[in-house]
C-alpha cells in the first residue's frame, strides 16, 4: 500500500517545480486583482481619454483663448463668452435650440407613445412592421436629411406638390427659404427621425407591464383613457424619463440635421448653438469664440440631467 | 348577488377548441370551484364570464342580464386573480380604492368601505404601503379586499392559492371559506388542486379537455364519480386502478386479474353481468382497503407483498403488490400496523365501495 503512495507524491514533486516557477511569472500577476484590474482598465481609460476628456479639456481651453487658424492663442479669460452673450445671432441660436429642443421632445414623446401603444397590441406581420419603424432611425442622418431637403425644395417639392394638387394650396410653400417654416420643418424631420428610438424604447418598457394589471383596471370599471393614465403611465414613467433625458441632449446638440437642411439660413434664422459654433468656430476660424459659444450647452444639459435623473431616483425610492 | 348561467358555452382558439358545450347554472350564494388538470378549459370558462375572453358560442347570464357583449366593467363582477395584479405604483389603500374611485363613489363611501374591508380582512396597518412591501399572503388579502370593497354580483377567483406556500395556503383556504360564509356573495372559484376544489366548494365542477366531466357536492364527486377521471382525479392519495376480467360462475360474479380475485357485491352484479368475459376498470380509494381479520368474506380479501411504506402519523399508507401481479395497489390503514417492506400480508375491501367503469367510454358501471 505505501509504495504507490509514496510513487504518487514522487511525480507530483516532479511536476511541481515547472508549475511554481509560471505562478511566478504572468500567473502571478494575473492573481494579483489590483494589477488585474489596472491592467483591465487601462484601455479604456486611454480610449476615453483620449477621444473625450483630451477634446473637452482642449474645447474649456480654446473657449478662454483668442486662438484662431494659423494662430496659437493666449489666455483671455471669459471674453468669448462675454462676447457670445452679447451677440444676437447667438441669443437667436440659443433660443431656436431650446425652441427646437422643446418642441421636436414633445412630438417624439407623444407620437412615440401612440406608436408604442399600437405596435403593443397584437397584429398580423407585428414583428415585420416593429422592425421596419427602425428605418428611419437607423438611415445616416445626412442621406435622410437629402432627402428631405429635397421634398422641401422650393420649385420641385413633392410636398408642395401635393398640396397643391390637392388644392389645400394656391402658391407654393416656401419651405426652407422662410426662417418661420424651415424651424418647423426642421423640427419635423427632427421628430421624423427620433420618433422611432421612442417608440422602441417606450414598446420595450410596455411589454414589462404585466398584462393582467390591464384586466384588473378594465374590472375596476377603468376606459380606455383611464387606464393608461392610472396604470400604463405611472409604470412607464421610470423609461419615458430616460429616453427624455437622451433625447433632450441629442436633440440640444443637434448639428447634423440643421447643417443639412438649412445650413442655419435663411438669414441664421435656423441656427441652432452647434451649427453657429461650428460657423463661428471652423468656418470663420476663430476657435476660441466657436468653442465658447459650444461650451453654452454645458450648463443648459447639466441641469436638465440633473433635474431629471434626481426625479427618478425620487421615483424608484 | 345573484345567479349565473352558462348555456352552451364554447371557446375556440385558432387550433384549439377550449371550452366545449359547457352548460352550468350557478346558483345565487353559492360557491362554486371549476377544478381539472392545466389545459381543461376552466381558466378560460372564467375569463369568458369576466368578459376578459370573447365567446365564440353559447350564452353567460348574470342576474337576469345577457352578458355576453358586456364589457368586464358592466357586468358587476369583481376578480381575484393568481399573481394579485396589484398595481405596483399605488399604496394599498389606493389598490383598494381603485375601482370604487372609477366608478365615481363619493370619496366618505370609499374610505369607509376601503376600512371596513381593510378590517374584516386585518390588513388595516397596510394601507399605506405599497405591494412590494408585502409579503405572499398580504398581497392576498388585498386583492381579496379590492374584490370586496366593489360588492360585486359575482366574485371570481383564478387560483388566488397557488403562489402561497402550502401551510398559508392551508389558512387562507379557511379564510375564504370564512369570508364567503359572511358575505353571502356568489363566487366562482377556479383551481387545479382537488383539495382546495374540495374544501372549498358547494358544489364542485370537474373538467378536462374543454368538456364538463361531473358536477355535484363534494361528497357525492367523492362517493359516486360518474367516470374513471372523476375518480381519479378527485381524492388523495387517488384511486387504485386495475384491469379485471369479470366472470360469472353459476350466478356468482367476480372480478379477476392476476392475484386479485374479487366477488362482486349484488349490487353492482346485475350492471357487470353484461361485461361478462370482458375487461373493465377496476377502483377503490386507498380507505377502502384494509388489513383483513376474520370477519371479512373470502370472495373480498387478497393476498398482497408490500413494497412501500408511508408513516404519515395519523395513518399508515402501504404501497403492495396484489399476489404475483405487477398491480400496484394503495392502502391506507391504521398507525397502528406495523406491515414492514416484503411482508406478506392479506389485505380486505370494502364491498360497498367498488368502482368499475366502462373499459371504452370509461363512463362508471
Amino acid at each position: 500500500m505505501k509504495k504507490p503512495i509514496a510513487g504518487g507524491s514522487a511525480r507530483v514533486e516532479v511536476l511541481a517545480p515547472p508549475r511554481t516557477a509560471r505562478r511566478g511569472g504572468a500567473g502571478a500577476w494575473l492573481e494579483n486583482e489590483r494589477l488585474l484590474a489596472a491592467m483591465l482598465l487601462t484601455p479604456t481609460v486611454l480610449l476615453l481619454g483620449l477621444f473625450i476628456a483630451y477634446p473637452f479639456v482642449m474645447g474649456v481651453w480654446l473657449a478662454l483663448s483668442n486662438t484662431s487658424v494659423g494662430n496659437v492663442g493666449e489666455f483671455v479669460g471669459l471674453r468669448n463668452f462675454y462676447k457670445a452673450w452679447n451677440d444676437s445671432i447667438f441669443r437667436t441660436a440659443f433660443w431656436n435650440t431650446t425652441w427646437y429642443t422643446a418642441w421636436a421632445t414633445v412630438f417624439k414623446l407623444t407620437l412615440g407613445m401612440w406608436l408604442a401603444l399600437l405596435l403593443n397590441r397584437s397584429f398580423r406581420g407585428k414583428r415585420i412592421v416593429r422592425a421596419s419603424m427602425l428605418l428611419p432611425f437607423i438611415v445616416p442622418t445626412v442621406l435622410s436629411t437629402f432627402a428631405w431637403r429635397w421634398m422641401f425644395d422650393p420649385t420641385f417639392s413633392v410636398l408642395n406638390w401635393l398640396l397643391y394638387r390637392g388644392g389645400f394650396i394656391t402658391t407654393k410653400l416656401p419651405f426652407l427659404s422662410d426662417g418661420a417654416y424651415g424651424m418647423w420643418c426642421a423640427i419635423a424631420v427632427n421628430t421624423w427621425r427620433g420618433m422611432p428610438f421612442f417608440a422602441i424604447t417606450l414598446l420595450a418598457g410596455l411589454q414589462t407591464i404585466n398584462p393582467d394589471l390591464h384586466e384588473a383596471a378594465s374590472l375596476d370599471g377603468a376606459n380606455g383613457w383611464h387606464r393608461f393614465w392610472n396604470v400604463t403611465w405611472p409604470l412607464l414613467k421610470p423609461v419615458t424619463l430616460v429616453v427624455v433625458v437622451f433625447s433632450i441632449i441629442q436633440t440640444f446638440s443637434d448639428f447634423q440635421l440643421i447643417y443639412v437642411l438649412t445650413g442655419g439660413g435663411p438669414a441664421n434664422s435656423t441656427h441652432l448653438i452647434a451649427t453657429y459654433a461650428y460657423q463661428v468656430g471652423v468656418a470663420t476660424g476663430l476657435l476660441g469664440e466657436g468653442a465658447a459659444i459650444s461650451l453654452f450647452m454645458l450648463p443648459v444639459l447639466f441641469v436638465v440631467v440633473w433635474l431629471q435623473l434626481r426625479y427618478l431616483r425620487r421615483l424608484e425610492a | 348577488m345573484a345567479q349565473v348561467l352558462m348555456k352552451d358555452l364554447n371557446k375556440k382558439y385558432d387550433e384549439v377548441h377550449a371550452v366545449k358545450d359547457v352548460n352550468l347554472h350557478i346558483r345565487d350564494k353559492e360557491f362554486i370551484v371549476l377544478v381539472g388538470p392545466s389545459g381543461c378549459g376552466k381558466t378560460t370558462t372564467l375569463r369568458m364570464l369576466a368578459g376578459l375572453e370573447e365567446i365564440t358560442a353559447g350564452e353567460i347570464h348574470i342576474g337576469d342580464r345577457l352578458v355576453n357583449d358586456l364589457p368586464p366593467k358592466d357586468r358587476d363582477i369583481a376578480m381575484v386573480f393568481q399573481n394579485y395584479a396589484l398595481y405596483p405604483h399605488m399604496t394599498v389603500y389606493d389598490n383598494m380604492a381603485f375601482g370604487l374611485k372609477m366608478r365615481k363613489f363619493p370619496r366618505a363611501e370609499i374610505e369607509q368601505r376601503v376600512r371596513d374591508a381593510a378590517q374584516l380582512l386585518g390588513i388595516q396597518e397596510l394601507l399605506k404601503r405599497k405591494p412590494r412591501q408585502l409579503s405572499g399572503g398580504q398581497r392576498q388579502r388585498v386583492a381579496v379586499g379590492r374584490a370586496i370593497v366593489r360588492h360585486p354580483q359575482v366574485f371570481l377567483f383564478d387560483e388566488p392559492l397557488s403562489n402561497l406556500d402550502a401551510k398559508l395556503r392551508v389558512q387562507m383556504r379557511v379564510e375564504l371559506k370564512k369570508l364567503h360564509n359572511r358575505l353571502e356573495t356568489t363566487a366562482v372559484y377556479v383551481t387545479h388542486d382537488q383539495v382546495e376544489a374540495m374544501t372549498l366548494g358547494d358544489r364542485v365542477v370537474v373538467m378536462k379537455d374543454g368538456w364538463i366531466q361531473q358536477v355535484g357536492e363534494p361528497l357525492e364527486l367523492y362517493a359516486h364519480p360518474v367516470n374513471k377521471f372523476v375518480a381519479g382525479f378527485i381524492g388523495s392519495p387517488a384511486m387504485n386502478f386495475a384491469d379485471v376480467t369479470i366472470n360469472d360462475t353459476g350466478g356468482v360474479v367476480t372480478a379477476e386479474s392476476q392475484g386479485l380475485r374479487l366477488q362482486v357485491p349484488p349490487a353492482k352484479a346485475g350492471a357487470l353481468r353484461a361485461y361478462k368475459g370482458q375487461s373493465v376498470a377496476f377502483g377503490v380509494r386507498p380507505e377502502d382497503v384494509h388489513i383483513a381479520t376474520g370477519a371479512d368474506p373470502a370472495g373480498l380479501t387478497f393476498d398482497a407483498v408490500v413494497e412501500v411504506v408511508e408513516p404519515l402519523g395519523s395513518e399508515i399508507l402501504l404501497d403492495v403488490r396484489a399476489g404475483s401481479s405487477t398491480t400496484t395497489i394503495v392502502a391506507r390503514v391504521e398507525p397502528t400496523v406495523r406491515s414492514k417492506v416484503k411482508d406478506s400480508i392479506k389485505l380486505a375491501v370494502n364491498p360497498e365501495r367498488l368502482h368499475f367503469f366502462d373499459p371504452k367510454t370509461e363512463q362508471a358501471i
